[in-house]
């Protein structure tokens, strides 16, 4: 799966991950790999650290030990510009997190008129075609509460899209949306993959897991508890914990 | 430090001994069997260095500002009668006393006032949250109470209470400055405490209202254990920043001119002697009291959440 002979690497490396709140450790030696155009799906329960691997991805938060590789260069390395690297690494979260303040398209065209200075108009070019391509053109004026959650979400993923990441990172895109409101988030992700984005997608559907992913990575213990394709790690799992957890989940009818 | 070196050492075992992994404690990493590898070991040791190197270039600048500001000031042409008339060091000492037992009073003062602001501003805070036309009086005395001491100078509020009030010559009424003053102070600063209080009531999310009151809680009840208590916490900051302005503006009630406070007493030997230090002395007694307080008021907003909510962002 990793093609380490082949002339470009993964373009995520994880190796020996640690990150620990307090006495708390959540990630104890993580290690993992997503080459490009690749999407890794982080399974597992609640607290088994996936949050915390995506946030430690867009170094926003400090680790404890271990290194993370971002096309070729250390990202771990303290003298890495932070504000730089997550330039190049989108991020969405469950909450949305979009700024109520702002319009639509103003949230958009933020980043990129205030980092990378695109003038006005360019930016606000570049917004609108992002948000057709998530299907929000007509929007773009609407304040974040006039928006659906769905809506919401859409415009926070075109939000980090715009800044064109080499990698995208989604923390429970779907978890905080209505049943119904889940399919357009999920299908705008899958379009994303479809297209060639290298992404990492913590989630609890397993369903996206089945469909999108092109590897399936269970969190326990701080580690990576089984790595592997979809139909392998959610049909056919090795790991014990693996199957207690699908089990559970297949107990509540959500598998 | 009347402590021993062997109590110390005893008491540093005792705190380490029991537990290997001390909860709370940010530094120690859990005990399982983690070594920080080589990398890490690097990674620290350059953050160590980057702090060590910020700390002492904003030593050395703050040193090398400091210098400039005094060499500035002590080579103006009015140095040697400025320092005379401002910073009589032996004089400064011999008013002291007198200085810091009046601020004595002002403290006394301030404390009396704030209990009385804060019991006068929930209520008028409480009261502005009534709703229904019933309570339409309640409510509009609350906002006219709130706009006419809010617009009116503290001073103002002073002078015609604390000459107004006695002048009335009614015999049930206290004649006593001190108390007039009190209550310009009360008045003032609970109009202002009021609408700090009111900003939080109104900050807690209606759900926890609808919460409160499917429970069966009347408006009262809600208020009182539900959206006062969240209320208060998130304002804590505010309050305490008002309750700092308060112990300074104490001192204006030297204008009634018989309460013999900081501000007074520094004022009398100034009279006398045409020298300036006395009021020197005054302010910096108060920027005593006011500095932990503020301190403090960092500390809990800090604890909130206020800065670094965000993670390390």
């Amino acid at each position: 799966m990793s093609p380490h002979a082949d002339a470009p690497g993964p373009l995520l490396q994880v190796e020996h991950l640690r990150k620990s709140y307090g006495p708390a450790v959540v990630l104890r030696d993580l290690t993992l790999e997503v080459a490009q155009h690749e999407c890794l799906v982080l399974i597992g329960a609640s607290g088994s650290g996936k949050s915390t691997l995506l946030r430690c991805l867009n170094l926003l938060e400090v680790v404890d030990d271990g290194t993370i590789t971002l096309d070729g260069a250390d990202i771990t390395d303290p003298r890495v510009d932070a504000d730089e690297l997550r330039t190049k690494v989108g991020i969405v979260f469950q909450s949305f997190n979009l700024f109520p303040h702002m319009s639509v398209l103003d949230n958009i065209t933020l980043a990129p008129r205030r980092v990378h200075r695109v003038a006005r108009v360019q930016a606000e070019i570049d917004a609108m075609a992002m948000l057709d391509r998530v299907g929000l053109a007509e929007k773009a004026r609407s304040r974040p509460d006039e928006l659906s959650g769905g809506q919401q979400q859409r415009v926070a993923i075109a939000r980090a899209l715009v800044n064109r990441p080499l990698l995208m990172l989604f923390d429970e895109v779907t978890s905080a949306l209505d049943p119904e409101l889940v399919g357009e988030v999920l299908g705008l992700l899958a379009e994303l993959k479809a297209e060639g984005m290298t992404m990492v997608v913590a989630t609890h559907e397993m369903g996206f897991a089945r469909q999108v992913a092109d590897q399936v990575a269970f969190l326990a213990d701080g580690v990576v508890a089984e790595l592997g394709p979809p139909e392998q790690v959610l049909g056919d799992p090795v790991d014990p914990r693996t199957q207690r957890f699908l089990r559970r989940i297949i107990d509540a009818g959500r598998l | 430090m009347t402590l021993g070196g062997g109590d110390l050492g005893d008491l540093g075992e005792f705190m380490a001994a029991p537990d290997p992994a001390p909860a709370g404690d940010t530094g120690s990493a859990p005990d399982d069997g983690w070594t920080p590898s080589p990398i890490e070991m690097g990674r620290r040791a350059y953050r160590q260095r980057r702090t060590r190197r910020s700390v002492i270039i904003a030593s050395v600048s703050t040193v090398v500002l400091l210098t400039a500001v005094v060499l500035v000031v002590i080579n103006t042409p009015g140095w040697p009668q400025f320092r005379k008339k401002f910073f009589d060091l032996s004089y400064g000492w011999q008013v002291l006393p007198d200085i810091a037992e009046g601020l004595w009073l002002n403290i006394r003062l301030a404390v009396v006032c704030e209990i009385g602001i804060l019991v006068l501003a929930l209520t008028v805070a409480l009261l502005r949250t009534l709703r229904g036309p019933v309570f339409f009086p309640l409510r509009a005395a609350a906002i006219a109470y709130t706009d006419l001491f809010r617009g009116l100078p503290l001073i103002l509020v002073l002078l015609l209470l604390g000459f107004g009030m006695p002048s009335l010559k009614l015999e049930w009424l206290p004649r006593s400055a001190l108390f007039w003053g009190c209550v310009a102070l009360i008045l003032t600063y609970a109009a202002y405490v009021s609408e700090v209080l009111r900003a939080g009531i109104e900050s807690v999310h209606p759900s926890q209202r609808a919460a409160a009151r499917s429970l069966g809680l009347s408006h009262a009840k809600t208020m009182r254990f539900v959206v006062v208590p969240q209320a208060v916490r998130r304002v804590l900051p505010p309050l305490l920043n008002d309750l700092v302005a308060l112990i300074k503006d104490t001192g204006l009630i030297s204008v009634l001119g018989v309460i013999y406070d900081a501000v007074l007493n520094a004022q009398i030997e100034t009279a006398d002697t045409f020298n300036y230090t006395p009021y020197v002395v005054a302010g910096l007694l108060f920027v005593l009291i006011t500095v932990p307080l503020t301190r403090l008021t960092d500390w809990v907003a800090r604890r909130q959440g206020w800065t670094g909510g965000g993670g390390h962002v």
